[in-house]
């Protein structure tokens, strides 16, 4: 097992709390829009030869909430200025759905800051057919019915099984509600991103792709979108899993990683 | 004491059914809009608001609601525009605008600016944040609610009383020629708050000396509420007194007791306030306090809690049939009769109504009583004649019991007047040996 730590920082101007896990080539974990799960085995796999730096998004409950950021191009350069404050040499961005939305935000912002991005069903960009899912009209209990296709999936009971304690249920609200702030309008996308990520598609950063196959969160057209803007992407798609293949099908997944950071 | 009549103005001919079916009325589908009858109902309730003028209540007061038939007021300026020409004495009281869903302050200072000046200074007006709803409705940021609800108050209020031209440059707001034409007949109209038991409502209201008004709100709650208010207006050196209590009440009148108890189903009408909208769109993210939703995770058993996977799967089927509708209709006719028994609805021949409200009035002390009108499908001439009832039999009663009581309405007492010397006792505000006497379930 790994050992990994949470960690408070003075970064860019504020206390940032991180889990940092792992040994190796530095890899930043950019977490979704319902908070930090946890350390799983999709972690523990890449972690045995990177180190993982996860920061905890501003707002979410542990880190404290930015007041200045109204965008998540706000949260994209924060996370920028982070990287250099870290000395941190071009490290390699996995990020899941509304911090993918962060990633690619930052990659169009610095591509030259970054190793690559690993986008896992992302939001940020508008689909032509289809609509990203709304989170914010529905409750928590349809918000992780809609996330999760395959139930049987291990880690899905491990993490969301039995009652949910007043602390989680707090965490949840706090991560909503930072997600609304700075995601409420335009619904999770930013329509000027496709465009700004040019500079992102110029430095020809390498760039990968995952959807589940079944992600009712995610349209498949979210996807094509992102891969014209960046059209060096690979497109990885995992079978049977929803808008969570990390824990839906961990194999299949941090093979997909491990092959294209490898 | 004022007295006011308050209708949301329900879309009276739809059925029930879509409305239980959808588990709410926010949702239920636009494609059951019928214009003509549409048009009835608007126009009928401006002439039942000119009714009400005529027996005798103090005010007119009126809301509004979007994206359901719980409430057709969608627009309410616009109405209180029009009862502002064919009105002649009543106050107006809109109770309120919705500050962050409508995101124009400066619009709104300019139409309720109209709406005095036309009706030669008789608006009131009442601020809200909006129901959860509304944030969906008007796409309006619910994490920055409160604060748009604050900047917007301010601004309404600089647009009423700083000559111009001048530029604003707030934080949400932004406006390079701040220079309306119109400005309220009153020097500043009175501003009532409408709410349901918010603690920081209560107590933004105790600072800025403005009247709360309890929706409905349950008895006890409301005590404890409105002692918060009184001992934030003593730190504040003020001592707070009926005219700065509110109260809305769902009150029906009938010729007699049993006439009552049947059309005063209507406000239980597929579902009642407590349906107003699901709990997703209750509850949008942001939208409550941290310290609400601390309390709301520690309630046992609430239905936000719990997502083992059983639990999740359960809330997945919707299916609907005869069973689930008369399960439901059975629940709700139980509400009708709790909500009775908890003095929270008043129906009843005048006799009955005007001993309940005096009970109600006895405990909470509030300088503004108001009547709010029946829900659902009850005809024109029911409607009127709960009107008439209340206007020519109640009203004078509960008047005289009132004054008794010595309940001060705003209009009566400017709301902050009675000044408090430090450290002085603030004298009560709700008489809680009068709610004990009541003996409420």
């Amino acid at each position: 097992m790994a050992t990994w730590k949470e960690e408070t920082q003075n970064l860019a101007g504020s206390d940032l709390v991180m889990i940092r896990g792992g040994s190796g080539k530095p890899l930043l974990v950019l977490h979704d829009e319902l908070g930090y799960t946890g350390w799983m085995s999709w972690n523990e796999e890449l972690a045995k030869d990177r180190e993982l730096i996860i920061p905890l998004q501003p707002g979410y409950g542990k880190s404290p909430r930015q007041d200045w950021m109204w965008r998540h191009r706000d949260l994209a350069n924060y996370y920028l200025n982070v990287i250099r404050e870290l000395g941190l040499e071009k490290p390699d961005v996995l990020a899941f759905s509304a911090g993918g939305y962060t990633a690619a935000e930052m990659a169009a912002a610095n591509p030259e800051l970054l190793g690559s991005i690993t986008l896992v069903g992302p939001m940020g960009i508008k689909p032509d057919e289809g609509e990203i899912f709304d989170i914010f009209a529905c409750t928590i209990k349809t918000c992780l019915r809609e996330t999760v296709f395959n139930y049987e999936a291990k880690e899905f009971s491990e993490i969301y099984g039995g009652e949910m304690s007043a602390e989680q249920f707090e965490l949840f609200e706090d991560a909503r509600a930072e997600s609304a702030r700075i995601g409420w309008e335009p619904y999770m996308f930013n329509p000027s991103l496709p465009d700004l990520l040019r500079s992102a598609k110029n430095a020809k950063l390498p760039t990968l792709l995952i959807r589940g196959s079944e992600d009712a969160i995610v349209p498949q057209d979210c996807i094509r979108k992102y891969h014209d803007a960046l059209p060096q992407a690979d497109i990885v798609t995992i079978k049977g899993t929803g808008h969570r293949p990390e824990i839906e099908d961990s194999a299949e997944f941090v093979a997909a990683v491990k092959h294209f950071l490898a | 004491m004022q007295i006011a009549h308050f209708t949301e103005r329900p879309v009276r001919y739809i059925d029930e059914a879509p409305v239980l079916q959808n588990r709410a009325f926010f949702g239920v589908s636009n494609s059951y809009v019928d214009r003509e009858k549409s048009a009835d109902d608007y126009n009928f309730y401006l002439d039942e608001a000119c009714y009400v003028e005529e027996v005798g209540f103090d005010a007119i007061a009126m809301n509004e609601h979007h994206g359901n038939p719980f409430c057709s007021g969608n627009v309410v300026n616009i109405e209180a525009a029009i009862l502002a020409r064919i009105t002649s004495k009543a106050k107006i009281v809109i109770i309120g605008n919705m500050l962050p869903g409508v995101k124009h302050p400066l619009r709104v200072a300019e139409e309720l600016a109209t709406i005095d000046t036309i009706s030669r200074g008789r608006l009131v007006s009442g601020w809200v944040r909006g129901a959860g709803s509304e944030q969906f409705f008007n796409n309006a940021n619910p994490a920055y609610n409160r604060e748009m609800f604050n900047e917007a108050h301010q601004f309404i209020l600089d647009c009423w009383t700083k000559d111009g031209p001048w530029r604003y440059e707030g934080k949400h707001f932004h406006y390079r020629h701040v220079n309306p034409w119109v400005k309220p007949y009153q020097e500043m109209p009175q501003q009532w708050i409408p709410g349901v038991l918010s603690a920081e409502t209560v107590m933004w209201c105790a600072e800025k000396q403005y009247p709360y008004l309890g929706l409905g709100t349950a008895l006890g709650p409301t005590c404890d509420l409105w002692d918060m208010y009184a001992d934030k207006s003593a730190e504040l050196g003020y001592q707070a007194g009926p005219e700065n209590f509110g109260y809305l009440l769902p009150i029906f009148c009938a010729d007699t007791d049993e006439k009552a108890q049947e059309l005063g189903k209507g406000f239980i009408f597929g579902g009642g306030q407590n349906a107003f909208s699901r709990p997703e769109h209750t509850l949008p993210p942001g939208y409550n306090s941290k310290s609400a939703i601390r309390m709301l995770g520690q309630q046992p058993g609430g239905s936000w809690l719990g997502v083992s996977k059983d639990k999740l799967m359960a809330g997945a089927d919707d299916s609907w049939d005869a069973s689930a509708y008369d399960a439901l209709k059975g629940k709700l006719i139980a509400g009708y009769e709790k909500g009775q028994d908890n003095m929270q609805i008043v129906v009843g021949s005048p006799e009955t109504c005007a001993q309940k409200i005096k009970d109600i009035l006895a405990v909470i002390r509030p300088g503004v009583f108001t009547c709010f009108a029946v829900q659902g499908n009850v005809s024109d001439k029911d409607r009127l004649r709960s009107v008439e009832l209340l206007g020519k039999e109640v009203l004078p009663d509960i008047r005289k019991f009132a004054d008794e009581i010595g309940l001060f309405g705003p209009f009566d007492r400017t709301p902050g007047s009675v000044r408090l010397a430090p450290g002085t006792k603030r004298a009560p505000v709700v008489d809680r040996e009068a709610l004990a006497k009541l003996n409420l379930p």
